[in-house]
């Protein structure tokens, strides 16, 4: 018999598995549950771009592309980037097409990161920097934000987490699960922070397009921060292309092509069908995602409305999809509260306490359904609170 | 503002007005004013909802009936419009291009009822020189909202 508990590395057994996993898997077997627990746009992927990709499955094209991805689509990135954020990056070596973001982040930090390397990591964000920090052997430091803040990286907190092991800062916003996003004066200060220091940024900007009231700015636009950022994004949310798998990183050169030596070794290349669907995405869907942009926006209204009124209260997120009330008032922790809620009135949301223990006293509610679906998510959320006070 | 109104009620009409100013970033007032003109002005109707009529018992059944009609003069196809909308039994009548004039959807309890009334009484309206009808085997979409399966998009109840 194998022992296999001393076969699984120290790295990979030290990575602590997601503490709400087992609410997950009632959530996920439950019936009759109405949900705002998803992280990913109910929209069709447009179907430009569906027909795109069986075009090119049509015509045979599955076999691998170049490396860093088809040129065409690095050209594509390399104007769309430019049109959004008026910033150049050479198409030949600044762009790297990558399966999806999540393998961009992998990447970059691995081919950044030595041992003992300093990670700066804001939380409550996406779970994925810490561990795949870990996997390069660096440490992460967690900075907590708040709601104070806007849940956004104040300078002085930067301030406070740099020492002279940081490598890497981590900037993930607009913010998977609080909705916060950084304003270009917010940038700014970040920039004068890390300006003379030899440390990069990670700004992972998968839900760039999604943001309300103004457009998104990149670290990268910001003088001091340019030469040291590596921007990730990817298609899954903007063209509702999760499923594709596709994504990219941006950056200066010499890193640029650290990180594209080693997707070459684990990867190879980015799926050639969802290479070929996201140049048409890149090409002929602004009208597309601009309609998905003011749906969420009547949506987001809604529900932080209705998180207000219930007692909830709901900084107003201005970017990404989903809503952050704190359920503070309830005097439950945030993974009691939505055990509870799900038994209860079966609702699904997810404990702010997943992205890290400063959301703890949150709950994540994503908006990614129809106004009526979170109509009534929010009125069984109603009957839930005045069960608790009764 | 009238016109994102609009858009919210097609959507789903039983948006209250309060929801409707929140989404809108405006005042409940300035909503229930807006609602009030459009109904007085004959833009809003009736408020009305999405059924899936194969899902209760008692669904009927529905045809589209194209009519040729000879318009007449001065009114054109006006009069035998008005005449035929005055019907309870139909749902809906448009003026078409091409080969034929009118469509009208008529729904009935039956196969015989809706073959009756087309027979009886659209066939026989003054102008009408011919009917061609065809009854709806099943409705897979109707409003831009699907009938087909239910809303599982295979996504999922949670994810990070």
């Amino acid at each position: 018999m194998m022992d296999y508990t001393s076969l699984i590395s120290k790295t990979a057994r030290e990575i602590k598995p997601s503490g709400i996993r087992r609410f997950f898997d009632i959530a996920n077997t439950m019936e009759g549950v109405i949900s705002l627990g998803v992280g990913e746009p109910d929209f069709r992927t447009p179907w430009q771009i569906r027909s795109a990709g069986i075009r090119s499955l049509e015509a045979s094209a599955t076999r691998y592309t170049a490396n860093s991805g088809l040129l065409k689509l690095r050209e594509e990135i390399s104007r769309y980037t430019q049109r959004k954020l008026g910033l150049k990056y050479d198409p030949t070596d600044e762009v790297l097409v990558t399966v999806g973001g999540s393998e961009a982040i992998d990447m970059t930090v691995r081919a950044v990161i030595d041992p003992g390397d300093e990670v700066i990591i804001p939380e409550p964000s996406f779970v994925c920097y810490d561990p795949i920090t870990r996997l390069a052997g660096g440490v992460p430091k967690i900075v907590s934000t708040r709601e104070e803040d806007g849940f956004k990286l104040t300078p002085s907190a930067l301030k406070a987490a740099i020492s002279e092991r940081t490598k890497l800062l981590v900037l993930p916003y607009p913010s998977n699960p609080t909705g916060a996003v950084m304003t270009r004066e917010e940038l700014y200060e970040i920039g004068e922070v890390l300006r003379d220091t030899n440390i990069l940024v990670l700004s992972d900007e998968i839900y760039s397009e999604l943001t309300f009231g103004r457009p998104h700015t990149s670290p990268a636009e910001i003088e001091s921060l340019y030469e040291r950022t590596i921007i990730i994004n990817g298609f899954s949310k903007a063209f509702s292309m999760t499923g594709w798998r596709l994504g990219y990183a941006l950056g200066p050169k010499p890193i640029i092509k650290a990180i594209t030596k080693l997707h070459q070794f684990a990867i190879m290349c980015a799926p050639t069908t969802s290479q070929h669907a996201a140049i048409e995405a890149l090409r002929s869907c602004d009208d597309k995602v601009r309609e998905m942009v003011e749906e969420y926006d009547a949506r987001r209204k809604l529900i932080v409305r209705g998180f207000c009124e219930l007692g909830l209260n709901c900084t107003e997120p201005m970017g990404a999809f989903y809503a952050f009330p704190s359920i503070k008032s309830t005097g439950l922790s945030s993974e009691e509260f939505c055990e509870r809620l799900l038994y209860s009135q079966k609702v699904a949301l997810v404990p702010g306490s997943a992205f890290g223990a400063a959301g703890e006293g949150y709950v994540r509610a994503s908006y990614c359904y129809s106004l009526m679906h979170i109509k009534e998510a929010l009125r069984r959320i109603g009957v839930f609170l005045e069960e608790l006070r009764s | 503002m009238k016109e994102k109104i609009l858009s919210l009620l097609c959507e789903n009409s039983r948006l209250c007005n309060e929801e409707i100013a929140a989404i809108l970033e405006t005042t409940r007032g300035e909503v229930d004013k807006a609602i009030a003109e459009l109904e007085a002005d004959g833009i809003i109707r009736a408020y009305t909802c999405i059924i899936d009529k194969e899902r209760i018992s008692d669904d009927g059944v529905l045809a589209l009936i194209e009519l040729k009609v000879a318009p007449k003069a001065g009114r054109g196809f006006e009069e035998v419009a008005e005449r035929i909308s005055s019907y309870p039994e139909v749902e809906s009548c448009s003026l078409l291009s091409g080969v034929c004039d009118l469509l009208v959807t008529v729904r009935g309890r039956s196969f015989k009822e809706v073959s009756s009334f087309v027979a009886g009484e659209l066939a026989m309206i003054e102008g009408v020189s011919s009917t061609a009808t065809q009854f709806v085997m099943k409705k897979y979409k109707e409003l831009g909202v699907s009938l087909m399966g239910d809303e599982d998009d295979g996504r999922g109840r949670v994810s990070l």
